[in-house]
């Protein structure tokens, strides 16, 4: 697996035909190929459009609400009695987390494209929200597949989603979770091909999805990169990020990626463990394989059948990971390490209790691994975490969890 | 190996008329019902078969062919079994080519080469893979082709002239013309359009054109076989398993019988369809 000579750039990827060293590709049907093929070129000249460019800028600013505050977490740096600890606030955006940067981006591709309707697939709810959100925006149509149990889980966002005009699909196929509503979405895709635009959520799926995704999310870490440069005068030491499909992680990540001192660490979601089946963490326990347009790795069987993960945080809930970070962690660039469900929980109510925020369930693992760091690092030193999404979503699934009645 | 799958055609242009493609899910509802079904196959009337590999993720099929695959895989069903099922049926035939149909990432875990001599061994004719376009060739299109396996690309409606040449470059035994863009089960698309689709395709390359998706009825079967090769039937066959199961999805006393049934109707509308000549 580690063929693949040590390059010049960590940032120059993916090749042409959307491979990170063995990872990524275009594994989809015939029916899809010529519109991918149409994505790429419109995303090519979009790229270099100052127009798109300005737009997308205005959009970032005035209804996003960016840039986003880079925060020192005063108490939990003094609580941990370590490392300085940053917070990236992306979960004061506009919806309440990262979803809405790649949703601006691609809901304008899709404008260019002169496609009429919208479809997305969500896990925790926070990519459809973004998603019926930028559609009523530009006036579209939008359809969001999601797993009938997540849409049990996550009522709030769901209907968050009516309200901005979506229609809200649930899928009983499998666990009912991201996976399933993925594998309908591109179902209806294949089938409305001619007039749908497929707002993926992540930075995975068919070339040039991960790329673009990524470079949509890469705000983060440019702003981020500027921040910490200008409130402490020099790089933090690490930089740490949830990982579900990983696209807040990548768009955080890869402005860092030619920093040599600075240590990048994804978390996965480790679930009630990785001993058996139910978590989510596809790099610690998976293996490489090919699911939905390209190749990563993924929990499957001896037989190459996909494995339902589980996780507490339905964001996570998804059993593999954008082919960036699998190529990341096979080059040894980036260190991916998991974190219970519990675990995440207790970080969950430390930052509520020490900084006055409520996080999301996803990035509470980022913050875990941070708990479990910060403490064994120089007072010098700097963490920088993405805090991906705010918390209010989860509420019900805590106060379930925690045996409190709401 | 080619030979049987151009054996096939040759006759059949010899007697003028389109194949039928009979496409059914390795493995459901159970191997030995399954292996039944596969056997009567030739003796209903089906020229070619398609051996349906299951896998957990089938992005693009309906739900008639999504539980199919649900009901083999909690059966046992494992890409290693399915091979079982060729060689088993390669024992009492030799003459009926057998094309292996499903999604990558079950091959890609068994190991590309290990399956293609796995494949060979069991009297496989061909591959139709369905999340490999003509960008990915180098992954499994090429090393089966070396191999002689035939790799049947689809072509589908949003699949243009520009790039035809490219999805029929590496192409071989025959073209499957997806008449309609959608999952597998959906309805029959326009016969009118299918003619026009097919002689644009034959346009492009000498291979024989089989035509799938919606073809559900011997009147169906002999609409679009008088445009095309061949006629590809998949959903109505695994419907028709499906209908004859018992309540907890066992084999029902007719399963194999019923199948049989449709598929001589299905042969009926091929004969009828009669193509004046192949070219």
């Amino acid at each position: 697996m580690n063929q693949t000579p040590k390059p010049n750039s960590f940032r120059s990827g993916p090749d042409e035909d959307g491979r990170f060293g063995i990872f990524g590709g275009r594994f989809v049907a015939e029916t899809l190929m010529p519109l991918i093929l149409d994505l790429q070129g419109e995303w090519e000249k979009a790229k270099n459009d100052p127009t798109f460019q300005q737009e997308l800028a205005e959009l970032g600013a005035h209804y996003i609400g960016r840039p986003s505050p880079l925060y020192f977490a005063e108490r939990l740096t003094e609580h941990l009695g370590g490392a300085r600890i940053y917070f990236k606030r992306e979960e004061l955006n506009h919806t309440g987390s990262h979803k809405i940067n790649n949703c601006i981006g691609q809901i304008l591709l899709a404008k260019r494209m002169g496609k009429t309707r919208i479809i997305a697939e969500t896990g925790a709810g926070q990519h459809g929200v973004a998603s019926a959100t930028v559609a009523a925006r530009f006036g579209f149509p939008c359809v969001v597949y999601m797993g009938a149990t997540d849409v049990e889980r996550q009522a709030p966002n769901v209907f968050r989603m009516k309200l901005l005009g979506a229609e809200v699909k649930p899928v009983t196929a499998g666990n009912g979770t991201l996976k399933d509503a993925m594998n309908e979405a591109l179902r209806d895709w294949v089938t409305n091909v001619e007039n749908t635009y497929y707002l993926i959520g992540t930075a995975a799926g068919p070339h040039p999805y991960p790329e673009l995704v990524r470079d949509f999310q890469s705000v983060i870490g440019k702003e981020a990169r500027e921040q910490i440069l200008e409130a402490e005068g020099r790089l933090p030491d690490m930089v740490v990020a949830a990982v579900g499909g990983g696209s807040n992680a990548i768009g955080i990540f890869h402005p860092f990626l030619d920093d040599e001192g600075v240590q990048i660490v994804g978390v996965e979601a480790g679930g009630r463990g990785l001993q058996g089946v139910e978590h989510c963490a596809s790099i610690t326990a998976g293996s490489p394989g090919v699911l939905h347009g390209n190749r990563t790795y993924l929990l499957q069987d001896h037989d190459g059948q996909i494995l339902e993960g589980h996780s507490v945080s339905a964001g996570l809930d998804y059993p593999g990971i954008g082919p960036e970070h699998s190529w990341l962690h096979d080059i040894g660039r980036a260190e991916y390490v998991p974190i219970m469900d519990q675990e995440a929980l207790d970080a969950f109510q430390v930052l509520t209790r020490l900084e006055g925020i409520i996080p999301a369930l996803e990035p509470s693992h980022a913050l875990a691994e941070v708990i479990k760091r910060a403490p064994k690092m120089r007072k010098d030193q700097i963490i920088l975490m993405n805090l991906s999404g705010r918390g209010d979503k989860d509420i019900f699934t805590v106060a379930k969890i925690l045996g409190m009645d709401m | 190996m080619t030979v049987r799958m151009d054996n096939r055609f040759a006759a059949l242009k010899a007697e003028g008329r389109p194949a039928l493609v009979t496409y059914f899910m390795g493995g459901d509802p159970d191997f030995d019902t399954s292996l039944g079904i596969m056997k009567a196959l030739p003796g209903a009337g089906a020229d070619i078969i398609e051996l349906g590999m299951p896998f957990s993720d089938p992005m693009a099929d309906g739900p008639v062919i999504q539980m199919a695959g649900q009901r083999a895989l909690k059966a046992g069903q494992t890409l290693a079994r399915t091979l079982d099922l060729a060689r088993e049926f390669r024992k009492g035939d030799n003459e009926t080519p057998v094309v292996m149909m499903g999604y990558y990432n079950p091959i890609y875990v068994y190991g590309v080469e290990k399956f293609l001599d796995d494949a060979l061994a069991a009297g496989i004719d061909g591959l139709i893979i369905v999340d490999l376009p003509p960008e990915m060739d180098d992954e499994l299109c090429i090393p089966a082709l070396k191999k002689g396996i035939n790799f049947i690309r689809l072509a589908t409606p949003t699949t243009d002239d520009k790039r035809l040449p490219a999805v029929l470059k590496n192409t071989s035994g025959f073209v499957y013309y997806v008449s309609m863009t959608g999952i597998t089960g959906s309805a029959l698309p326009d016969p009118s359009l299918v003619s026009g689709a097919v002689n644009r395709i034959k346009g492009h390359t000498g291979l024989p054109v089989c035509v799938g998706f919606g073809v559900k009825t011997a009147d169906h079967a002999k609409a679009i076989g008088a445009a095309a090769d061949g006629v590809v039937v998949g959903t109505a066959i695994v419907a028709q398993i499906a209908g004859s199961l018992t309540k907890d999805g066992a084999a029902g006393p007719d399963t194999v019988a019923s199948v049989a049934t449709l598929v001589k109707g299905l042969a009926t509308g091929v004969r009828a369809a009669r193509l004046v000549a192949a070219e």
